[in-house]
């Protein structure tokens, strides 16, 4: 279905202009009684604000991810007058709803820069993603002893191996060339090689899935600015624009879902392509949202980068690698890099179109696209 | 053994949820089915997803249904299911359309395959 000629006019509208995150690799190593995700934050919007070349007044609108209290860190900042505010609970599927809430606010005229906050004390609380109390009250699950979303993407990937005949190293394909990716990358928190022994001899978690399969749990801030593109041309660094955007959710009781989260890609990947005027073939550098690295796999076919089922054969061939024809998750991804549920993926993204990414950049890097699967399916094409 | 003997997580019933958890004691699977267009939803909840019809009987299921997927847990979430590591948990596709999640108890991990 084509997009209204509304949102093809959001096209290239709203730039990103700063971006900032913290060191997470040393903070895997240490803990620090300070440590708490306002904190995080704090230096990641502070490194965002650098990046950008703006002071901290310029900012009048805010996006607060994760944080508990948004009043809180508003206090924190010293920013209590934010124009537009939005406020994003700590789960995945929100990173790309708060780069669109903020990009549509700027659109509107509503506030002028907007900077997206996102902190993270997951590993310092001990947070586990399964079985928690809640969980326990969740009668048609927990008594059945199901929980964690990772269950739900073994479910997904048991029956996609099963339709398709996909086997298990391929996901050992996609760990292995994240943590080479993350080797690259002085922030990440993994960095050894990984073998494919390595991989196929690691523990399960719930199989099929074992733990290089699932995301780390860690500490860190992520920060992104936007602006209108016309202020955009005013800040330190070329803008990276915002050249197409799209959100679909998928939503049900159950985490898992017959058809791979399909039925909110499709419609998503249509309508990013149409608003950015290209398609699956001109994208250069894909940051696909790895809860689980069978998202990748799922990503690639719903996205219409792969034919349904050929996602596998795909990453056997290596294509998804550094030096490939497509690197994906340039950064080392949430396996290898640190988990900022997707604000990591998509200040990589930024980072990508910029070419400021040294070892691990792009040589092709003219279109950048962030893809982060259902509950709230949501994809951007970025470009200088 | 009584509930007071099993240490293992058990369902909290709400006045919504009560008649589905009722049936199950009595060893019979029902779910709620809409009088006004027929459709059968579940989990259980107040009213119709299809129509938002709030008249609805609870209907005993055929029994009937294909395992769409399985998985082993090796992790143990909850404590009291510790001693069952490693377990099954299954998610079946009703012949009536909803999508269950249970255990399979009559079979073997191992022996587990999707329909």
């Amino acid at each position: 279905m084509a997009i209204s000629s509304d949102m093809k006019q959001f096209k290239d509208k709203v730039a990103v202009v700063g971006v900032g995150n913290t060191c997470d690799g040393p903070l895997y190593r240490t803990k620090e009684p300070l440590r708490t995700s306002y904190g995080l934050g704090l230096e990641a919007f502070k490194n965002a604000l650098e990046d950008s070349g703006l002071s901290k007044k310029d900012i009048d609108g805010l996006a607060i991810c994760r944080i508990p209290s948004y009043v809180k860190m508003s206090t924190m900042l010293g920013l209590q007058f934010p124009n537009w505010l939005g406020v994003y609970e700590g789960s995945g599927r929100m990173a790309g709803a708060a780069l669109q809430g903020a990009a549509m606010a700027i659109y509107s005229g509503m506030a002028d820069y907007v900077a997206i906050i996102y902190g993270n004390d997951g590993r310092s609380v001990g947070a586990t993603y399964g079985g928690e109390a809640k969980r326990a009250l969740d009668s048609f699950n927990a008594p059945y002893g199901m929980t964690s979303p990772g269950a739900s993407h073994a479910l997904m990937w048991q029956r996609y191996m099963h339709e398709y005949n996909t086997s298990e190293e391929t996901l050992g394909r996609v760990a292995i060339s994240f943590r080479k990716y993350a080797s690259l990358n002085s922030d990440a928190v993994m960095r050894e090689p990984m073998t494919m022994e390595d991989y196929l001899n690691v523990r399960y978690i719930v199989y099929p899935l074992r733990r290089y399969d699932y995301c780390l749990i860690n500490d860190g801030g992520c920060a992104m600015i936007l602006t209108g593109a016309e202020r955009a041309k005013d800040c330190k660094k070329p803008p990276v624009y915002i050249m197409g955007t799209a959100q679909r959710s998928e939503l049900t009781e159950y985490y898992h879902n017959e058809n791979y989260f399909w039925d909110s890609m499709e419609p998503v990947r249509d309508r990013v392509f149409d608003m950015a005027g290209v398609g699956s073939g001109d994208i250069d550098v894909l940051e696909i949202y790895d809860n689980f690295l069978t998202n990748i796999i799922f990503s690639l076919d719903g996205f219409g980068f792969t034919p349904k089922g050929e996602a596998g054969h795909w990453i056997n061939e290596g294509h998804h690698e550094l030096g490939g024809s497509l690197p994906i998750n340039t950064h080392g991804a949430h396996s290898s890099c640190s988990y900022m549920q997707g604000h990591g993926h998509q200040i990589e993204a930024v980072r990508q179109a910029r070419g400021e990414c040294g070892p691990r950049q792009s040589p092709k890097h003219e279109l950048v696209q962030y893809i982060c699967s259902a509950p709230i399916t949501t994809s951007h094409i970025f470009h200088t | 053994m009584t509930a007071k003997e099993y240490a293992k997580i058990l369902p909290q019933p709400t006045p919504v949820d009560a008649p589905f958890w009722e049936a199950a004691n009595k060893n019979e699977l029902r779910l709620q089915r809409c009088f006004d267009c027929g459709h059968v939803w579940y989990p259980p909840s107040n009213g119709c997803s299809n129509c938002l019809s709030t008249d609805f009987t609870w209907e005993k299921m055929s029994g009937k249904g294909k395992i769409w997927s399985w998985v082993i847990f090796h992790k143990c979430y909850f404590p009291s299911f510790e001693a069952d590591i490693p377990y099954n948990v299954i998610s079946v596709k009703l012949e009536e359309g909803p999508l269950l999640t249970s255990n399979m108890v009559s079979c073997k991990n191992e022996d587990l395959i999707c329909d």
